[in-house]
């Protein structure tokens, strides 16, 4: 259920984004999906990753800050007012939304999230399998 | 004009007797009464009576700002607490401050000399001297107070900040005189421009700048900006305070008040004494100090020493303007800060490796410091809510154990060079 995050920690310089996503491609890892989080000065990379343990290693070896973090990624009807839906949801059992990143594939919407406590929103989701399901790491490699 | 000219006038052989004649009994003094020198005398096998005369000044052990930290906060001095009438204080290296103490004659002698170097820059008692040095702790506010009492100007005590007040005082008022950091200056004169004020309409002729390394093109600068003869003074609060020396005029070397403080230069490595004319890092001896006498104190700052007679008349030896340090002591915004205090509070909060880099810089005519940080596996979150609350608290430790503002900005792993020997842990980019 839970899904292995790789977030890098990267500074606002010029090339450092293709040397991750480089190194990555040299191993042939394949980045399912990505997402940036930016401060005036530095980024957070957040990347779901075909391999994560071997993307981590890589990584580090090139000497970057690197963490491999539980993460969770819900599927909803890819249809207006679906997310608001699961949300709400989330949000009356007292989840509350740490970061999260979503795409579309094809009739889905697809939604890594990072909350607070991951057993409660694995419980909270299987509750209410009519609203959203919980797709798990190999599910997203083969999207 | 020269304040004192017996003593600031008297010729070299003159001079190294009183030396002598005073260091003896300064040896004699503290070998009685401050354990700590007679503990390093008894060490090396040495005796007031050893001591004869100057020629046997570097028989005596050094003195150095950690001697001081050990013995915080009275240990080196050598009178009672009763004899004790004012204590200073400057930053610490370990969150402690250094304190230093003042007698009676201690304060008069203070006085004296920091009369001696405003007469010295033309400081007369018709002035109106606006003294913008902090006043409290630091020794430039109340150094220059009572060196300015003595002199008989009229002194305003406003002491540093509020930019806007002293520009008001400084019309209203018709300061002639200018006393306060050099960078402190130029910030000044920057906002005189901005009010669209011309320096020609101000009354002040003379600045007494220091507490902090300045260049000659600083002192063009300055002149040109506030229409004043900018002069260099010099101390540090170990020694006394503002006053241990000060230009004369002539602005061509310091002259040091060495019936006093006998100075010397020693090679920071061998230590050794340096030729007349060699840059060395520059030493001090009080002689006429009664709370605090130091002996052999190695200041940190380089410098070369001059012994020939000035033009102005004084035949007082002058330092040039300091060089730099011999050790990694920076000076910023005139507050004392080593590398080490922000090494030790990465390494207490225990969540960072001590991989850091520190940039200086002046911008805007203010000393700026950058703390660089490694961001490591242990620190690195995927949050940026942790990362800026980390961030924040080292930020927060840092400025609190250093007394003043810094910048922290979170760096990769290895941005910061490693070296075997000596990291380079300063960027200094102020062109010193």
């Amino acid at each position: 259920m839970l899904i292995k995050q790789l977030s890098v920690f990267l500074e606002n310089k010029s090339g450092r984004l293709t040397e991750v996503t480089k190194t990555l491609g040299d191993l042939d890892i394949n980045i399912s999906a990505l997402s940036i989080a930016d401060t005036t000065e530095y980024g957070i990379l957040r990347m779901i990753l075909t391999d994560p343990d071997k993307g981590y290693k890589a990584l580090k070896e090139k000497g970057f800050s690197v963490r491999l973090t539980d993460v969770l990624c819900i599927a909803t009807p890819h249809t207006p007012g679906a997310l608001a839906k699961a949300l709400d949801i989330l949000s009356k059992n007292g989840i509350s939304v740490e970061y999260m990143y979503a795409f579309e594939v094809g009739q889905k919407a697809l939604v890594v999230i990072k909350t607070a406590d991951n057993q409660k929103t694995i419980d909270t989701i299987v509750a209410h399998k009519n609203e959203m399901e919980l797709i798990n790491a190999d599910e997203i490699c083969q999207i | 004009m020269i304040w004192n000219e017996f003593n600031e006038c008297m010729s070299r052989e003159e001079m190294r007797n009183l030396q002598s004649e005073r260091l003896c009994e300064t040896v004699e003094r503290v070998y009685h009464n401050v354990p700590f020198y007679r503990k390093k005398m008894q060490e090396i096998g040495l005796e007031p009576g050893d001591i004869r005369g100057i020629e046997d000044l570097n028989k005596l052990p050094f003195t150095t700002k950690k001697d001081l930290r050990d013995n915080y906060p009275f240990g080196l001095f050598a009178v009672p607490i009763s004899e004790v009438m004012r204590v200073h204080a400057s930053s610490g290296t370990t969150g402690k401050p250094t304190v230093v103490g003042y007698s009676r004659k201690d304060i008069a002698t203070w006085s004296e000399v920091v009369a001696r170097c405003l007469c010295a820059a033309g400081v007369k008692k018709k002035d109106i001297i606006q003294i913008a040095y902090g006043y409290g702790l630091f020794t430039g506010g109340l150094g220059l107070h009572y060196g300015s009492e003595k002199v008989g100007a009229t002194v305003i005590p406003i002491s540093g900040g509020n930019t806007k007040k002293q520009i008001q005082i400084m019309i209203d008022l018709k300061s002639t005189v200018l006393a306060c950091t050099p960078s402190y200056a130029l910030y000044l004169a920057e906002a005189i421009e901005e009010m669209g004020i011309d320096p020609k309409e101000l009354s002040l002729r003379v600045g007494i700048f220091g507490a902090e390394p300045w260049t000659e093109e600083m002192r063009k600068e300055i002149e040109r900006k506030l229409h004043l003869k900018a002069i260099d003074i010099f101390g540090l609060s170990e020694i006394i305070g503002p006053g241990v020396s000060c230009e004369c005029e002539m602005q061509n070397g310091l002259h040091i008040h060495e019936d006093h403080f006998i100075p010397e230069t020693i090679d920071p490595d061998s230590l050794n004494s340096v030729s007349e004319g060699e840059t060395g890092e520059l030493v001090f001896t009080t002689v006429t100090k009664e709370a605090l006498p130091l002996i052999r104190y190695r200041t940190g700052d380089l410098t070369v020493l001059n012994h020939k007679t000035c033009q102005c008349g004084r035949t007082l030896t002058r330092m040039e303007k300091c060089k730099g340090r011999s050790d990694d002591m920076l000076i910023i915004r005139g507050v004392n800060i080593f590398p080490s205090q922000i090494e030790s509070v990465l390494l207490n909060m225990g969540e960072t490796k001590p991989h850091y880099l520190l940039i200086v810089d002046r911008i805007n005519n203010l000393d700026t410091l950058e703390v660089w940080v490694e961001v490591d596996e242990i620190f690195f979150s995927d949050e940026i809510k942790r990362l800026e609350s980390l961030s924040a608290k080292i930020k927060h430790q840092i400025e609190s154990t250093l007394g003043i503002s810094v910048k922290v900005k979170l760096v990769e792993p290895k941005t910061i060079e490693r070296s075997e020997g000596k990291s380079k842990r300063v960027i200094d980019k102020r062109k010193l």
